[in-house]
């Protein structure tokens, strides 16, 4: 954990309304685990006045500028342009300043070794999926079900075929991939995989349903939960969910942002998880 | 006074930033609000907490709190609403896991309190009274986000008496009360709390208010309104501090918006003994050793030998 002074590398618009950022970490690769995030922040901007949590999509190098220095070691956010905050942000260019707080929560568990394994991911939630896959590939079956209104919120898809895993999209309007919610496809794969193991983040509703399926065939399940926060290490409690057994006289409030992001299923009241429904940060910063 | 050599040629006296409120001395005016630095653990990876003037930890209650429904923040222009409610581990669960990782730290341990009911204020306060790792006490009766514990006893200068004098019979510690802006005239208030008893006043608390989601017409807290701080509040917090000086004896520690060292100098100067850093810890956490250094470093070049030359300085 880190506050990093650092500068954009890159910044593009990969899909409509969704960007890339490519951020200066030297030295993140190494601490970095699949479903970690960090807070993000414009150095030289107030407002937004608040870091914006983003999960790490992934980290990797980049040849010197120049021989004889060592590469250069980057992190990569992917954010929809959703607000004030995003708004921004998708105007940043090469060599704007910004700070990186990170990596923040506790990230995936990587489940039993040879077991079927199937991510899915909704929208700008498939993000902190992909470092998961990169380490799940070198000793499970991998497969991606993502899923989206329409095809402009289908990203990231060719990255992860790259890795060799295997994906399926759906999309509501159908105009990309099968026509419907993910959650249908899923549906369908955990009959014909009932050893799997399940990993998703996206939307409430999304993660809601997708709990509901596993439940119903006792297949193991970890959620990457999105909520808003002020701090990322556990000081504001802004960011709590409802653990299981929670009530009233004996509070289970979890903080998203330490005890999380990623959770065992279980652990979580699923009844009345938040008080809201949809609590993404991604849909409001 | 310690020589800081800057060059070969010429050494500058290192300012004096040390202050003493109510008989806890701090190394520097610079502490966090409570609420928004958590048990001190959670900054450790971030900041040397041995350079800051004292640590002051969450609001903490006889039982543990659940808090408010979420969503519990927003953020506003140049600002953020919260409605955490109070949420904390409870006294027994202090003690026994927040306390032990405090005593390691060559800090002050202020620690933030409020009680559902007057006895519960006073037992609190008794029990924090025996321990040697809490330096002093700061009575939270500005808490905008729950009906007890909080405002209720910080609004009425009677009841706010009331429960100073119960905490003052209860406890030997150094005791700060912290006040809420959400008065008429915080100056009553402030002079009813000095009669009963404080050692210091802490001002201000947030300001109540509440943000709407135009598309789903909902208020974007779950508890509708929340408290108000960041940079929005800083202005009215300066002014508050400034109305305070003038009408206690008692040291005051000013807070409300403050992210630079220009901003804590402001407090300074109309007369606050010490600042409160909140809503910066989260947006920088080491914000609050910037704003040391920058206030050293404002001492040096105004050639100020003792942040005291400081305090209280304004000009009328």
């Amino acid at each position: 954990m880190k506050n990093f002074k650092t500068i954009v590398l890159s910044n593009q618009e990969i899909s409509s309304g969704y960007y890339r950022m490519r951020i200066l970490a030297p030295g993140f690769g190494k601490v970095g685990k699949p479903g970690q995030f960090i807070m993000f922040r414009v150095q030289t901007s107030l407002p937004p006045l608040l870091r914006r949590p983003f999960g790490i999509f992934r980290t990797g190098f980049l040849p010197a500028d120049c021989e004889g220095q060592p590469p250069k070691e980057y992190l990569e956010i992917l954010y929809k342009v959703v607000g004030r905050g995003t708004t921004i942000m998708s105007g940043l260019h090469e060599g704007d300043r910004v700070e990186v707080l990170g990596p923040l929560g506790r990230g995936f568990d990587l489940g039993v070794a040879g077991n079927d394994k199937i991510l899915v991911g909704g929208g700008i939630g498939l993000v902190p999926l992909y470092m998961l896959a990169q380490e799940l590939v070198k000793s499970s079956r991998v497969r991606l079900l993502i899923g989206g209104k329409r095809r402009d919120d289908i990203i990231m898809v060719t990255e992860f075929e790259r890795l060799g895993v295997n994906t399926h999209i759906a999309t509501e309007d159908g105009s990309l991939g099968e026509e419907g919610f993910v959650t249908r496809v899923l549906e369908r794969k955990l009959q014909k995989y009932p050893r799997a193991e399940v990993f998703a983040c996206g939307p409430m509703p999304m993660l809601e349903a997708v709990q509901r399926l596993c439940a119903a065939e006792n297949v193991p399940l970890q959620v990457s939960l999105e909520a808003l926060m002020a701090c990322g290490v556990g000081a504001c409690l802004g960011c709590v969910v409802k653990g299981a057994g929670h009530s009233e006289q004996n509070p289970q409030y979890l903080c998203t942002c330490k005890e999380g992001p990623v959770f065992r299923a279980e652990r979580l009241d699923w009844s009345k998880l938040t008080d809201e429904e949809g609590t993404c940060e991604g849909c409001k910063s | 006074m310690t020589d800081l050599a800057m060059n070969n040629k010429t050494t500058v006296k290192r300012p004096s930033l040390a202050v003493n409120i109510a008989g806890i001395h701090l190394k520097n005016p610079v502490m966090p609000a409570s609420g928004t630095f958590g048990y001190g653990e959670e900054y450790a990876p971030y900041l040397d907490l041995e350079r800051i003037g004292a640590i002051v930890t969450k609001g903490l209650s006889l039982r543990p709190k659940a808090g408010n429904p979420t969503p519990r923040i927003a953020e506003t222009i140049s600002g953020m609403l919260n409605a955490i409610g109070l949420q904390n581990v409870g006294i027994d669960d202090f003690i026994k896991f927040k306390l032990p990782f405090l005593r390691e730290v060559n800090t002050p341990v202020i620690v933030n309190f409020f009680g559902n009911t007057l006895d519960e204020y006073g037992e609190v306060a008794a029990r924090l009274a025996d321990l040697p790792e809490v330096a002093g006490l700061e009575l939270n009766i500005s808490c905008p986000n729950v009906k007890q514990g909080g405002i209720v006893f910080g609004t009425d200068p009677k009841a706010a008496a009331e429960v100073v004098s119960l905490v003052r019979s209860r406890s030997q510690k150094p005791l700060i009360v912290k006040l809420t802006p959400n008065v008429t005239d915080i100056t009553v208030i402030a002079r009813a709390v000095e009669e009963a008893g404080a050692d210091a006043l802490c001002c201000i608390n947030t300001i109540t208010g509440m943000a709407v989601d135009i598309k789903t017409r909902k208020a974007r807290l779950a508890n509708r309104t929340g408290g108000l701080s960041g940079p929005a509040i800083r202005p009215i917090a300066v002014r508050m501090v400034h109305q305070v000086v003038q009408a206690v004896k008692i040291p005051v520690i000013g807070v409300g918006g403050i992210v630079r060292a220009a901003d804590a100098l402001e407090f300074l100067i109309v007369g606050a003994k010490a600042v409160q850093v909140g809503t910066a810890n989260f947006v920088d956490p080491a914000a609050m050793l910037g704003i040391v250094e920058g206030i050293e470093q404002f001492c040096i070049e105004e050639g100020i030998g003792d942040i005291g030359e400081l305090i209280g300085s304004l000009q009328l």
